[in-house]
């Protein structure tokens, strides 16, 4: 089977970085009944689960490149984990990577940061690049700043909310700043992962004593206080409840505006109503990459089309 | 698809240079550290095994010390030696019955619960206090006319000093690290195991004594050699309630009873002894006895990594 | 667990066998409890024994217990010859020098081994080779484990000496030859072989501590871009925090505690190292509180000197448990931000 190349990554001219905004809030999902036979659209039979209306549906996508994955290959000791993979990662749009478990889907997210040299005996072939430089010729820690993580886990520190979020900030600055310097930004960060109004009345609430949910937002908005540039979500919503992931997938569909987003998802209704493109991985490998309407909708190949009706998982 | 080979990428080095001043001096500072206390405790136990091996003979192990002022002359240490085993195992036998009894209580009833918590402040306290404190208390106990049948009186004097003397105050010493590794031990054992003991009929005691205890043996084993590491590494209440005279001195004619009241001495008051501060004075005996010391600290260490490693293969509580 | 249900059995059993008085549990419960009262009150029997014999000499002294004021030694010499001589009591004991050599002893090694320690710990839990960390563990455990009489051996044959002839020049030796000797046998050799005894302890406390940290903190740490040095301090020490403050705590109990080892390196002088005297002040002789009772303990049938020790040993045991009580509310605060100690 051959690999198929990403489609051209179309170039932005004029204002970098700034994706015209959906206008007006995203209209709520329909909870409709199920599509029984195909759409209107003509295109063939959706997955049962799929809304009419995906929330995600841009005008005009305008993307611009962030990083690119060259024929990466993975291997822990003599077991390939991911196999030649080759993906674009751009700038004002969720990705998505899906597949069954153990596929290569969280190797491949922590080769992206270069977590996965932390195991011993993981090598690497390939290449990854952001921004058009090598990471693997970069400074790992200021690889990480601008592409940073949230696990699976919620696994906030147990310091207060405040320092929680400030700790990053604190931390790579090359003196230590004062607090009154960093509010600004902590705040900041809070707001934008959805936070800010729950917590602001005591900032300086232990974390661990938050919800779930809570927790993971705050992880997020630890993330995002590094101004990064891509972010990468290990299944953030599985250990939570489905109120909570409703909030985290809202955050995460503002959020592509600013930073680009890479998820890795069990879960394939949350790939349909968040990602803008999904890149399926079977078995080490990209058994398919595309938009998300495609790939829901008329995916190309068969392992996709059995995976995304959910013949196997 | 054919697998493919990935070439290794060598991993690159901590990139340090973009690390600010303070935490390359941490690393450093960590890494020198650590290299000077593999350095010092190298040479310790260099140190320790060749004046050890230098100085120990078979026959040391086999006769009696005397006190003389010649080398050849000052004998063995027989007498400590079987002095330790003697007061560990004493002690020991007080210790360990009492320290589960008392974790017992405190895992499983543990009302009222002011006695519960005094009783693990008592017990923590325990196990910082100072030995010396305790040789004290012990001297003043044991010499009182009451307790005379514990050691020998001459004159209506009451010695004080004993086997049995020792014994009880090191006990004391022994019994926090019992108390709290079987503690710990038994509040691992998880409660779905107590609900299913109780749920065919049986009694909190029963359940105890055939399901928890031996659940829990490891952790009893456990605390009882660290209990006896404790006890036979001991000098401050060996010194004052044993005699420190360099042979058995017995009490009576009675043979083991005799022997127990009378006064002796263990390898660590030996140590003492013959170091340059001590009256004996011999160097070379101390060695050897720390030596001989040693290695049973270290059979005792190694017999608590055996327990530890075989209870974790051994059960799980799924 | 239903109290019903033994109430049930203990009726069928009483109905079958006739009344038994108590269940089984009962008993076993009042036989248990029974003991650790027993153990608990000899325990606190001790404390207030302690205490009532150590009476006299602070009543007699005051305040001035603590304070400082003629030789030790002649003072312990004439307390001894009151039991001898059948004199009157005379209780006259300052025991500042003792005190300070403590002090010093104590505080000096515990702040030496603290931060060794806790640099060895990181070392060994996170930056030190597998091969490395895998001889290290098992070593620290074992030196943690000697006899302090053997380090007090080391000392003596080694560091004494060492300081004795090598270290202390002739000119400092002639300097303070009316007043004491400097032999080498000294505060410098004290705080020397005390350290090396309590930093495995130490070491073996911190390690447990450090590796029980989540590697999930570490690792979210790590993802956000902070080297591993940092991410090492500021997440894992931090956490560990109450685990240094147990260590601590444990280590210095053992150090003031620690009788028979210091005895035989110390000196054995009762005299107050002067810090103004210098450099020297490192060599002079001194004597802590555990060894004087060490040293005098053939003196207990005195009635004067006897009260004396005892109150020495009050001393050290309100020492034990004031460190106990620091311990436990240094980690309160920590308690707030789920640093579980």
């Amino acid at each position: 089977m051959e690999v198929r190349r990403p489609p051209p990554v179309r170039r932005l001219t004029g204002n970098e970085g700034r994706a015209p905004r959906v206008p007006g809030a995203p209209a709520p999902p329909e909870i409709a009944a199920p599509d029984a036979g195909s759409n209107g659209n003509g295109h063939q039979r959706s997955p049962a689960f799929a809304v009419p209306t995906p929330q995600t549906t841009r005008d005009t996508p305008i993307a611009i490149d962030r990083m690119h994955v060259e024929e990466l290959s993975v291997a822990y000791g003599s077991k390939t984990a991911v196999k030649s993979v080759s993906l674009p990662i751009r700038h004002g749009e969720v990705l998505a990577l899906i597949g069954p478990s153990g596929c290569g889907k969280t190797t491949l997210l922590r080769s992206l940061n270069r977590l996965t040299e932390l195991t011993r005996g993981a090598s690497l072939s390939g290449r990854i690049t952001l921004d058009g430089i090598d990471i693997a010729a970069m400074d790992p820690t200021a690889l990480r700043r601008r592409v940073t993580m949230v696990f699976q886990q919620p696994n906030p520190f147990p310091m207060s909310v405040f320092d929680n979020v400030a700790y990053v900030l604190r931390e790579q600055a090359k003196r230590r700043p004062r607090r009154a310097a960093v509010r600004g930004e902590v705040h900041d960060a809070l707001a934008r992962a959805g936070l800010l109004d729950e917590v602001a009345d005591n900032l300086d609430h232990p974390a661990l004593r938050l919800s779930g949910g809570q927790q993971q937002r705050l992880c997020i908005a630890r993330a995002l206080a590094a101004n990064p540039e891509v972010l990468l979500l290990d299944e953030p919503c599985s250990a939570l409840d489905p109120l909570s992931t409703k909030l985290i997938e809202d955050l995460i569909i503002k959020l592509r505006d600013d930073v680009a987003v890479v998820i890795v998802t069990h879960n394939l209704q949350q790939a349909y109503r968040i990602a803008d493109y999904v890149a399926f991985m079977y078995i080490g490998e990209l058994a398919e990459y595309g938009s998300a309407q495609r790939m829901f909708g008329s995916p190309r190949e068969q392992r996709t089309k059995e995976y995304v009706s959910g013949a196997f998982g | 698809m054919s697998a493919v080979t990935a070439t290794p990428v060598r991993r690159p080095d901590r990139a340090t240079a973009s690390w600010r001043l303070s935490d390359r001096l941490g690393l450093g500072l960590a890494w020198l550290l650590g290299l000077l206390f593999c350095a010092i405790a190298a040479a310790i136990v260099i140190y320790f095994l060749v004046e050890g091996l230098r100085y120990l003979r078979p026959n040391l192990l086999v006769t009696n010390p005397a006190a003389a002022a010649s080398e050849t002359q000052t004998g063995g240490f027989l007498d400590p030696l079987l002095g330790t085993l003697i007061i560990g195992a004493m002690s020991m036998a007080i210790a360990v019955p009492v320290g589960v009894g008392i974790a017992v209580w405190l895992s499983e009833f543990g009302r009222p619960t002011g006695l519960a918590r005094v009783a693990e402040s008592a017990v923590e306290m325990m196990a910082g206090e100072p030995s010396i404190v305790l040789a004290l208390f012990g001297l003043t106990l044991f010499t009182l006319p009451a307790l005379g049948f514990l050691s020998q009186s001459t004159h209506g004097v009451v010695l004080g000093q004993s086997f049995f003397a020792a014994a009880a105050l090191l006990s004391l010493v022994g019994l926090p690290l019992v108390v709290a590794s079987t503690r710990e031990g038994l509040q691992a054992i998880p409660s779905h195991v107590r609900e299913a003991s109780y749920a065919v009929g049986k009694t909190k005691i029963a359940t105890t004594r055939r399901v928890l205890l031996p659940a829990a043996r490891p952790s009893v084993i456990t605390g009882t050699m660290l209990g006896l590491g404790r006890v036979i590494s001991d000098t401050a209440i060996v010194l004052l309630l044993l005699g420190g005279t360099l042979t058995f001195q017995s009490a009576n004619s009675v043979p083991l009873l005799g022997l127990l009241r009378g006064t002796g001495d263990t390898l660590t008051g030996y140590i003492y002894y013959n170091a340059p501060t001590g009256d004996g004075n011999q160097p070379s005996k101390a060695y050897a006895a720390a030596f001989v010391l040693m290695l049973f600290v270290l059979a005792i260490n190694l017999g608590v990594d055996f327990v530890v490693s075989r209870s974790r293969k051994a059960v799980t509580w799924k | 667990m239903n109290e019903d249900y033994f109430l049930e059995q203990d009726r069928d059993h009483e109905f079958l066998e006739g009344n038994r008085g108590l269940s089984q549990d009962q008993r076993a419960e009042l036989g248990l409890g029974a003991l650790v009262f027993v153990v608990v009150g000899l325990l606190v029997a001790m404390l207030a024994f302690v205490l009532h014999e150590a009476w006299p000499s602070f009543a007699h002294n005051g305040l001035g217990w603590f304070g400082g004021g003629g030789s030790v030694d002649q003072q312990i010499q004439s307390l001894f010859n009151s039991g001898q001589y059948k004199t009157l009591p005379n209780y006259t004991f300052h025991a500042w020098p003792l005190i300070w050599s403590t002090i010093l002893i104590t505080l000096g090694a515990v702040a030496i081994a603290f931060v060794t320690s806790l640099f060895v710990a990181v070392f060994i839990v996170e930056f030190a080779p597998a091969w490395l960390r895998r001889i290290l563990e098992p070593v620290v455990r074992l030196l943690a484990s000697v006899p302090s009489v053997i380090y007090g051996l080391a000392g003596v044959l080694v560091i004494v000496p060492l300081i004795g002839n090598h270290v202390v020049t002739q000119g400092e030796k002639a300097s303070v030859t009316p007043t004491i000797q400097l032999s080498g046998a000294s505060l410098l050799a004290a705080v020397v072989i005390l350290t090396v005894m309590i930093a495995p302890i130490m070491i073996a406390v911190f390690a447990d501590g450090l590796q029980a940290v989540p590697r999930g903190w570490l690792e979210g740490s790590l993802a956000l871009g902070i080297n591993e040095w940092r991410t090492f301090w500021k997440v894992a020490v931090r956490t560990a925090r109450p685990v240094l403050v147990a260590g601590t705590v444990l280590a210095t109990a053992r150090a003031l505690g620690e009788a028979i080892m210091v005895s035989m390196v110390s000196g054995g002088v009762p005299f107050a190292p002067n810090p103004v005297d210098g450099l020297i002040f490192f060599f002079e002789p001194s004597q802590p509180l555990a060894a004087t009772i060490i040293r005098n303990t053939e003196g207990l049938s005195s009635p004067a000197l006897k009260h004396t020790l005892y109150a020495i040993a009050a001393v050290l045991l309100f020492s034990s448990a004031m460190l106990s009580i620091i311990g436990w509310a240094a980690k309160q605060p920590m308690r707030r931000y789920g640093v579980v100690p």
